[in-house]
């Protein structure tokens, strides 16, 4: 057990000028489930192998406990990493593949059956330890992947998107036996996804990567409840924040007809910028249907009613008098409203829909960052 | 899979349909009755040599002396005693044969060992020039060994080690590196990366993954080289007599059978008994190796 310390790590790739990961500087505790989440290229696979030893690290610094390993070769690292694709030994059993690594480090022979013996029990792979790879279904193969990783007992777990090969079922039961096993096991863990929905569930904490760069890291809750800029914003949650640029007078943002009151230190922060836009992001539950008759909301035309059951999203455009000048403004396609499951619209209908008073996020248009009240 | 099979009526009725693609046209052409009977035409004149040098083989000295095995079939004679007189009689073949596979043996395990270690390297380790050294390895493919023949026997002569194996193992070795480096190569390469770096994080440094991981996933192509390899050497007569000149005991096989039927030879009914005698050992390394050749030890590796 141990903590995961990335102080200023850098990794530039040959033959470019643009860092993979600039300066990451983040800090895990012990026992903590930390998930990178990015978009693909935004360097959060990279920063997994260069705390694998398996990347180069060309500046700054990767420490786990109180080692510094960044330039150590990834045996001495003392840690374990499940592959997106299992990497999985194919000519050797399911037993050899999970006993391979202490069968390396000289462990005896009833040591490495015990071990072994004992993270089949708990991934419940007793029957299969004789079979090769190939005789193993997508999701036991996955299981095999884990179980290596179990008996080597390591500091710390890697993880490069294991569940990425599964169907879309077995992803979210394997999601949840993942995360339980590391809260029974106690190891610090890092997990790379790009699935976000991933990242909210599984971990204690989430780091947001774009561009090498870390966003911003914050317990899941946390990152839903206060982005700290626009990234993060359109990035978490799923359906995705309605994210557009408003303009700034008089106390309100107006963007069209919209009209939405601000708070007065947010206008002040715009005007000190010397600004008058703001960029206003409100998630799909903050928005409700007003009555066609009430000022200050937006006109949407139903393009699409996604029926969950539980939920029920409408995907639309603005349909107002000055729809083109919104539509120009927004970040996305599309607006996207959560309404009544039991009372949803439908196809072509036009709902005047109002952001909830306090609901909404503001961005600085300059800066991206987090504008608060 | 679950594919109908035709009943007997459907099956007359499909043999009439002309298919629709190019490929089920090729195939219907080629399972056609008289493709069949081409075929068989095809290996019976293929076969007919082969089968008359086994006919050869087992007649009488007078009778191969005097007329062709064909004459066999009006006169019809047997007899063990050339394959007597070649495995133990006075021109004795049996130290040839011994001779051979002395000879073969090493000059297949050492271009393969050396091969599958650079290989390796090649393809996994990083080191300054290397695919400037891969593709020179590579080129000597270019040189004609027949070009280099004189200059490494003199080489060998001026080393004092003409008369022994040495100059055998050596050239053979020599002349099968740069294809063995590059064909294995490419298997090596062949291997997903993420076994590697699985290999490494579990602890494995080179000798291990070579060893351990490498190895046994390679073993089909290292298995077909070694095959490729054995049949060249077994049968090669180039090197043999000119490395071997005038070293009786060292000659392989192929090197005294070339004298049985050539200016000083008065033995040569003898020749087409030696002939078997040295295709018995590639036929059984062929038979026994073969499944080697079977490839899919990689599936399931990785994702699919």
């Amino acid at each position: 057990m141990a903590t995961v310390t990335f102080d200023k790590a850098t990794r530039i790739y040959p033959g470019t000028d643009k860092p993979a990961v600039d300066a990451l500087d983040l800090a895990i505790e012990d026992g903590e489930f930390l998930v990178l989440v990015g978009p693909s290229g935004c360097g959060k696979s990279t920063s997994l192998r260069m705390l694998a030893g398996l990347e180069e690290v060309d500046g700054g610094a990767i420490r786990i406990g109180d080692r510094d390993v960044t330039h150590m070769p990834p045996k001495d690292r003392d840690i374990a990493m499940v592959f997106q694709n299992y990497a999985l030994y194919p000519h050797m059993t399911v037993a050899d593949n999970m006993g391979f690594a202490l069968k390396i480090a000289g462990v005896s022979k009833d040591e490495i059956r015990r071990r072994v013996g004992d993270a089949a029990k708990l991934l419940d792979l007793t029957e299969y330890l004789d079979r090769k790879p190939k005789a193993l279904s997508g999701g036991q193969r996955q299981r095999v992947a884990m179980g290596r990783a179990i008996v080597r007992e390591p500091q710390v777990f890697l993880m490069d998107e294991p569940l990425s090969n599964l169907d879309a079922k077995l992803r979210v039961s394997t999601r949840t036996q993942i995360a339980s096993l590391q809260r029974r096991l106690g190891i610090t863990t890092v997990y790379v996804t790009h699935d976000q929905v991933e990242a909210m569930t599984m971990g204690d904490r989430v780091a947001v990567l774009n561009a090498g760069l870390l966003q911003q890291v914050d317990s899941p809750l946390g990152l839903y409840d206060k982005p700290s800029n626009v990234f993060v914003a359109g990035f978490i949650g799923s359906p995705a924040m309605n994210i557009a640029t408003f303009d700034v007078k008089d106390g309100r943002a107006t963007l069209g007809n919209a009209d939405v009151a601000i708070p007065a230190s947010i206008a002040a922060k715009v005007a000190e910028e010397g600004s008058d836009t703001v960029v206003l992001g409100f998630r799909p539950e903050s928005l409700t249907p007003a009555s066609s008759e009430e000022t200050g909301g937006i006109p949407v035309l139903v393009d699409v009613v996604e029926e969950l059951g539980s939920d029920a999203y409408v995907y639309g455009r603005p349909a107002g008098p000055a729809a083109e000048e919104q539509a120009d403004r927004l970040r996305s396609d599309q607006i996207i409203a959560r309404v009544e499951p039991r009372n949803a619209p439908q196809k072509g209908e036009k709902i005047n829909f109002t952001v909830r008073q306090g609901s909404e996020h503001f961005f600085s248009v300059k800066t991206g960052e987090r504008l608060e009240p | 899979m679950t594919a109908a099979i035709p009943t007997p009526a459907l099956q007359e009725e499909l043999a009439t349909v002309e298919p629709a693609t190019i490929t089920g046209r090729t195939r219907k052409r080629l399972t056609s009755r008289w493709a069949s009977l081409f075929a068989l035409v095809i290996a019976v004149l293929w076969t007919i040599p082969t089968f008359g040098l086994l006919l050869t083989s087992l007649r009488p000295e007078m009778d191969i002396r005097t007329s062709g095995w064909w004459t066999w079939f009006s006169d019809p004679q047997l007899t063990l005693a050339n394959y007597d007189e070649v495995l133990y009689g006075g021109t004795s073949l049996s130290t040839y044969f011994v001779n051979s596979i002395v000879i073969t043996i090493p000059s297949v395990v050492i271009p393969v060992s050396i091969a599958c270690l650079a290989s390796y390297a090649f393809a996994w380790m990083k080191f300054p020039m290397r695919d400037t050294l891969f593709v020179a390895v590579f080129a000597l493919q270019i040189v004609p060994l027949q070009v280099a023949l004189i200059p490494l026997l003199r080489l060998f002569v001026d080393a004092d080690l003409n008369g022994t194996f040495w100059p055998l193992w050596i050239s053979h070795t020599i002349f099968a590196l740069p294809l063995a480096i590059f064909l294995l190569h490419n298997f090596f390469r062949e291997v997903p990366g993420e076994l590697m770096e699985a290999a490494r994080v579990d602890g494995a440094g080179h000798v291990t993954i070579f060893l351990r991981i490498m190895l046994p996933l390679v073993t089909p192509a290292i298995a077909a080289f070694a095959i490729f390899q054995f049949l060249w050497v077994w049968n090669d007569l180039l090197v043999a007599i000119t490395m071997a000149t005038g070293a009786q005991e060292i000659q392989p096989l192929t090197a005294r059978l070339a004298e049985l039927s050539g200016s000083r030879g008065s033995t040569w009914h003898l020749l087409s008994a030696g002939a078997f005698v040295s295709i018995v050992v590639p036929v059984i390394v062929f038979v026994f190796l073969q499944r080697y050749f079977v490839r899919g030890l990689l599936a399931g590796s990785v994702k699919g």
